[in-house]
């Protein structure tokens, strides 16, 4: 009777751990710029790739492009597929806390990616990218290369925390420098709206030896609008996120795009991978995880080239 | 009594005159507050750099004059632009492929441009005339319908032109007559054009009677549908214009090119003393607008007097302060 009993219980725990395959949710901002476009390229082969790696595993992948949508695909989600684990990229820090708080107090195991939450302890796991680090290491590249008494213009992105971060380290790592910051104006990480300001700039200022565009798109536009006015030659452009058309011109040597700082948007797959090694239980995988940015030079642009992706 | 109906046509002629010149006088100020900031400000370079730059808008928001003097608003040319770049340029670099970098594939691909937006309008004014659905509800959906299309189309990234087309290409923005860039031109010709049929054609006068009251053109046999179907079709072909003239200026479209286009455009019209509810246009008014606007945002780049966190709230003020110089309701009403 007895080993009948533990026998039984031994079938069922046979039959019950292969069937409990865990859902891990995913919820990342829609594909409406450069660098949330390549967040989606990365997020949707990462998935594909552990679902060949992990036959048991099954993953909701969901894309919205405002904060109250997410909240409302986060509900689904925990409704309709009871998922076991979430890795979400919140879209607004302040209105998405509550909403995954619940989730994270029901058990679920919650990785959160690069956007914090407003408050500390709710999440398992924290990928993030380092914008204090993404503005200093530009800051730092000036400060190297540049003569004394240069002097750069500054495009900023749109008002928000993660502009202010960046802006952060890239003023403390100048300071000391004997290098001028003639203006710093927002483009809202645009190519329009880059160049018109480049333009501005170019009349504004007759001498400008460096520009940080502060991310790749903005540098684009800001490129063009140097080329327009006949000034190339005079400076220099470093932008940010590593969209590829500028680590191929850094490959290839372009005098003008020397250098770029990288703020990886397959970061998200970092998140993803690591969840679920978190959820199979097989290393301990809970805490921070900061991706520091590093400078795209020359000699290490190939690594940093992903051909495939459209950013 | 006599005192008040002789006081009448004065007060009247008073408040016409300065909606009409309201807009000039802000525009004026604008300059002279531009020339007291900056030197550069009347160089070459930043007034050519402030006109080519108004062209977008400014095209677009002529066409806007037409559809608003009617009595319709249109809120999908941002996207519209943007959905249309993209097909232009997809379109572009597959022929490329079959014809090699030759001007045909720039003048087919201007053809496209062009006969993508006027399809575009076409469908916004059939929605609005034959199916009856509210102007700003149909262009509402075209409006979310053409930015996810755009996004799909470039798979969330940037679509962009082959580098040797886009060098090819490249002239249709950075060039021009005499000094005087393609845009220029184009906005130029697009405005002049634009003022003589709102103001001698039958089509401009029908504009104003539809949007003045609709029932009473209809009584007066204006073709109403038709004149309105006509106003969509015109602004979706002028977009098409627009961006024949952007596409060349950084050879990309994405998901974030003509974000906001249809509010400027707007506001543009309104600033130019165009009534937001029809019955009376004004397209030289329009070009005034974008002028204004341009204007703001070229000035509050090239000084620091203000932080860059308040530049919309300038923007804001100085669009509301356009307005209120001609409050009254105009002369149709």
């Amino acid at each position: 009777m007895k080993t009948a009993l533990i026998s039984t219980t031994a079938l069922i725990a046979s039959f019950t751990v292969p069937a409990a395959a865990q859902t891990i949710g995913v919820s990342i901002p829609a594909a409406t710029h450069g660098w949330a476009g390549a967040l989606n390229y990365h997020a949707e082969r990462t998935v594909e790739r552990l679902e060949e790696t992990y036959p048991d595993m099954d993953f909701v992948l969901t894309t919205t492009s405002d904060p109250a949508t997410q909240v409302s695909d986060l509900e689904d989600m925990v409704a309709t597929r009871g998922i076991d684990a979430l890795v979400v990229l919140p879209f607004e820090s302040e209105p998405l806390t509550g909403p995954i708080q619940r989730i994270a107090e029901s058990g679920t195991w919650v990785t959160v990616v690069d956007r914090g939450l407003a408050q500390e302890g709710i999440e398992d796991l924290y990928v993030a990218g380092d914008n204090e680090s993404f503005g200093r290491t530009a800051a730092e590249y000036f400060a190297e290369t540049l003569d004394d008494g240069a002097k750069i213009v500054v495009m900023r992105g749109i008002p928000s925390t993660v502009d202010n971060e960046r802006v952060d380290g890239f003023n403390a790592a100048l300071e000391g420098s004997n290098i001028e910051v003639l203006a710093m104006d927002h483009a809202n990480w645009n190519r329009d709206n880059a160049f018109t300001l480049m333009q501005d700039y170019l009349s504004r200022f007759s001498e400008i030896d460096a520009v940080w565009a502060a991310d790749d798109d903005q540098a684009v536009g800001a490129l063009a609008a140097i080329e327009q006015a006949g000034r190339e030659g005079e400076m220099i452009v470093v932008g940010g996120a590593g969209m590829k058309e500028m680590v191929d011109r850094i490959r290839n040597g372009d005098e003008t795009v020397p250098v770029n700082v990288t703020y990886p948007p397959s970061m998200i797959s970092t998140a993803i991978e690591m969840t679920a090694v978190g959820v199979t239980g097989a290393a301990p995988m809970t805490g921070e995880f900061i991706i520091t940015s590093e400078l795209i030079t020359q000699e290490n642009a190939e690594d940093f080239y992903f051909e495939d992706s459209p950013y | 009594m006599s005192e008040a109906t002789a006081k009448k046509p004065g007060g009247r002629r008073m408040r016409i005159d300065l909606q009409t010149i309201g807009p000039v006088v802000a525009l004026i100020a604008l300059v002279l507050i531009g020339i007291s900031l900056s030197d550069n400000f009347l160089s070459y370079a930043n007034v050519t750099n402030v006109l080519a730059r108004s062209a977008f808008i400014g095209i677009i928001a002529v066409g806007m004059t037409f559809v608003i003097t009617a009595g319709g608003l249109d809120l999908s040319v941002g996207s519209m632009a943007a959905f249309v770049a993209g097909v232009m340029i997809l379109a572009m670099n597959a022929l490329t492929e079959r014809m090699g970098v030759t001007l045909p594939v720039v003048l087919i691909g201007i053809a496209i441009a062009l006969f993508v937006g006027f399809a575009a309008g076409m469908i916004n004014g059939l929605l609005i005339t034959r199916a009856g659905i509210e102007a700003f509800i149909v262009t509402l959906g075209t409006m979310g319908i053409y930015r996810s299309l755009i996004t799909w189309l470039a798979d969330g990234g940037t679509l962009s032109l082959g580098y040797e087309m886009g060098e090819l290409y490249r002239p249709l923005y950075y060039g021009g007559i005499a000094g005087i860039s393609w845009p220029i031109i184009v906005f130029a010709l697009v405005a002049i054009i634009g003022e003589i049929a709102m103001r001698h054609t039958a089509f401009g006068r029908h504009c104003a009677a539809i949007g003045s009251n609709e029932k009473v053109a209809r009584y007066s046999s204006v073709a109403v549908l038709r004149v309105r179907l006509i106003t969509y079709a015109l602004l979706g072909l002028l977009v098409g214009l627009a961006v024949v003239m952007y596409v060349p200026r950084l050879g990309s479209a994405s998901s974030a090119t003509g974000l906001l286009w249809e509010l400027e455009a707007i506001a543009s019209v309104i600033i130019g003393g165009t009534l937001l509810k029809g019955g009376f246009g004004r397209v030289w008014g329009t070009v005034v607008g974008v002028l204004i606007l341009s204007l703001i945002g070229n000035i509050l780049n090239l000084t620091d007097f203000v932080s860059p966190y308040l530049n919309g709230a300038i923007q804001g003020v100085v669009i509301i302060l356009a307005v209120v110089l001609q409050r009254n309701t105009g002369p149709a009403r």
